[in-house]
């Protein structure tokens, strides 16, 4: 069993290295590609039966030595408990079908080697980072995943939009990254170990006897849950780092689906959720995550209301439905972001799959309202995509239904009324657009009629997709135990009321209802304003909801803008001055020292005699 | 037997004219004529030391030197001849190709 868990992350790196360095034709690179996915994903199925009664399970394999220095040793040791299972389970599950999917929607790409080479690649990076027992090795499956969403965002490397979207997705996850980074080191000063189950341990003794806890660790503890969420914030695209995410929606469709929706930006969601012992240290810095994440979806799931960009609509929900995991980690309710973490990943890909497949029959549009009526001729894509708003807008009996019930039941345990209603608000846009998302692709008068049908393969990722998408509502059993003990402790358990029991179900359905009226109907279509000023107020808000709550205009403004000032004043570098008057003293220096070189043979004997008529003066005054 | 003070002074005064025609002439040939001069009143103070305490260091001290002026002329002069081949003079205020 051991050998099963270390083959997983190996596989996808192995076929990343042999696709590298063999460069075979397009069918073998599609065999390879995707079967080794395909096999890890069946290990991990394998792994999930063995193991399926047990609940308190922990499997350990080391792979090697990786270095030892004084106190800290670090093993490349892959460690499985119940968490780590569901994680690799749908990231090899979700992945296998992408690269399925992919292999079909990028057949025709001249560079479709380096295209699996890089998914592949991204495959074993985020596994090694969800099975690392210590926090290094999980730092390099982060950057790994980092490297390979940067390679894979401007994987149409030639258009220069695609770049600086790659590098905006870079940079800016870079700055999370450098705070976890130093959240670990002082983490290790905290705890003289990187070892996260140790880690754990430690934190839970502190817990139950909290005098052992000195005011300055404490302090440092919380640094290091902040600095540790600045990294997962970055990571998963939470307010202020999020702006990052939309863009990347440069990437091939199936990379979206992949990276941004399915499995990278859960790594944050996934990072806060394995040290949850060491955050209920601080419940200053939870409280801090909840409200983050509430910004961010009410952010997130009102940005997406005003987009145009069919790909944009789905970041921005995207955005907004990491929102409710890092709420539902802010609650202290780490099962239930774990939870919609997965049924997230499971209507996510389905919904960026059918965006992709959609695109590729609208023979690549984008814009949604330049779609319309394609529920007739495109049927399988119109279910594909309602099956996958419902779970979105979580519509009763969908996945998305039990998570984000799930979410807003643990705030409101949490005791924080003010953050469930924010919860409840989001909910009530995130109905609202994936509703307005649906009705204006698939109802209203036909618009352009498709050139493509979808191709087979597409199809068939699609259907297992659906199915997944709307059973995928069974919580794991692992999880929960895993995380019961932590949360029963704290958490008093009251009853909630009616209201606070049934708004979040007939919410959503009210909403769509709503937006059938809004956006089919024509009670409020965007064309027909009556007073200008009106116009203008609301032209405004659609713009500023547009651009996503004015965030790149911001940063422009704050960070851009100065950085560009300061760099035309030090055109001159400063600290170059001081060499550059080095430099000119010794210029300076030589050419007087020169001028004594006259070549004159006279002047040379004439100084040698003139000298040496000194030195004998000097020698008989002394 | 000479008074050993005149011939210090005979010693200096060549030295003297030695260095005045180091310092003035302009031709190659006649710089070298004039370090000869100049070593040649060196020598002479040797010798008239040598001969004052009575110690043959001094006279050894000639020939040595001798040797060493024999030498360097013959190298000099061969410097000499291959400046005036290659530049067709030997005013040395001309050869100033060294300076910096």
């Amino acid at each position: 069993m051991e050998i099963l868990l270390s083959l997983i992350p190996l596989l996808p790196l192995l076929s990343a290295c042999l696709l590298l360095f063999w460069q075979p034709k397009i069918a073998t690179t599609q065999v390879i590609g995707v079967g080794s996915v395909s096999l890890a994903a069946l290990l991990a199925l394998s792994l999930n039966i063995a193991l399926w009664d047990q609940t308190q399970f922990v499997l350990q394999t080391s792979l090697g030595q990786w270095l030892t220095i004084d106190k800290l040793s670090l093993n490349f040791t892959l460690y499985l408990d119940p968490l780590s299972l569901v994680m690799i389970t749908i990231i090899t599950c979700i992945g296998a079908l992408i690269h399925l999917y992919s292999a079909c929607y990028m057949k025709e790409d001249a560079d479709i080697c380096r295209f699996f080479v890089y998914l592949n690649l991204f495959v074993s990076a985020m596994l090694f980072l969800v099975l690392a027992d210590n926090l290094i090795l999980l730092y390099l499956g982060w950057e790994g995943v980092g490297l390979c969403s940067y390679l894979l965002i401007g994987f149409w490397y030639r258009e220069v939009k695609n770049s600086q979207a790659a590098n905006k997705a870079f940079i800016i996850t870079r700055i999370g990254d450098t705070a976890m980074l130093i959240g670990i080191i002082l983490i290790f000063y905290q705890f003289d170990t990187l070892n996260i189950q140790q880690i754990q341990a430690h934190s839970q003794q502190l817990l139950q006897n909290s005098e052992l806890l000195t005011k300055g660790g404490a302090g440092i503890i919380s640094l290091c849950c902040l600095l540790l969420f600045a990294g997962a914030a970055g990571k998963s695209a939470q307010v202020p780092l999020h702006s990052w995410l939309p863009d990347a929606m440069a990437g091939p469709t199936p990379v979206s689906a992949l990276i941004h929706a399915a499995t990278m930006v859960t790594a944050g969601i996934y990072l806060v959720a394995r040290n949850m012992e060491l955050f209920s240290l601080a419940p200053d810095v939870l409280h801090f995550i909840a409200i983050v994440g509430v910004i961010t979806l009410i952010l997130g799931a009102t940005s997406a209301l005003a987009q145009t960009d069919l790909k944009r609509i789905l970041a921005y929900s995207t955005i907004s439905q990491l929102g409710y995991m890092f709420l539902a980690l802010g609650a202290g309710s780490a099962s239930a972001a774990v939870f919609h973490l997965m049924t997230h990943a499971f209507f996510k890909a389905l919904l960026f799959l059918s965006a992709g497949a959609l695109i590729y029959c609208m023979h690549h549009e984008k814009d949604i309202f330049k779609m319309g009526g394609l529920r007739k001729s495109q049927p399988l894509l119109a279910l594909s995509f309602g099956i996958g708003c419902a779970a979105l807008a979580s519509l009763p009996m969908t996945s998305g239904f039990f998570s984000k019930e799930l979410i807003l039941e643990q705030t409101l345990l949490a005791q924080q009324p003010l953050l469930w209603w924010g919860g409840v608000i989001g909910a009530f846009f995130t109905a609202l657009y994936s509703a307005k998302l649906f009705f204006v692709i698939f109802f209203g008068k036909l618009n352009r009629p498709s050139t493509h049908n979808t191709p087979r393969a597409m199809a068939a990722v699609l259907i297992a997709l659906m199915l997944l998408s709307l059973i995928g509502g069974i919580q794991p059993q692992g999880v929960f135990a895993h995380f019961t003990a932590l949360e029963q402790s704290q958490i008093p358990a009251p009853s909630l009321s009616a209201l606070e029991h049934w708004l979040p179900i007939i919410l959503p359905v009210l909403t769509v209802i709503l937006a059938w009226f809004l956006f089919i109907k024509g009670v409020f279509t965007p064309d027909s304003q009556p007073s200008q000023s009106s116009v203008s107020i609301k032209q405004q808000l659609e713009r500023f909801l547009h651009s996503g709550w004015a965030f790149d205009s911001l940063y422009h403004l704050i960070l851009i803008k100065p950085f560009r000032l300061i760099s035309k004043y030090n055109h001159r570098d400063i600290i170059d001055q001081l060499y550059r008057q080095l430099e000119r003293l010794s210029s300076l220096l030589y050419r007087q020292l020169s001028r004594f070189q006259t070549g004159q043979l006279r002047h040379y004997s004439t100084s040698l005699v003139i000298f040496c008529i000194l030195a004998i003066a000097w020698g008989l005054t002394l | 037997m000479i008074e050993t003070t005149w011939v210090i002074i005979l010693s200096f005064l060549l030295f003297a004219i030695g260095t005045f025609g180091l310092l003035s002439r302009r031709n190659l040939l006649f710089v070298l004529l004039s370090l000869e001069i100049m070593l040649n009143g060196i020598i002479l103070l040797f010798v008239a030391a040598s001969n004052l305490h009575g110690n043959n260091d001094g006279q050894i001290m000639y020939l040595l030197v001798l040797t060493l002026a024999a030498s360097e002329v013959a190298v000099g002069l061969a410097l000499v001849v291959q400046i005036y081949k290659q530049q067709q003079s030997l005013d040395v205020d001309t050869l100033t190709k060294l300076r910096g």
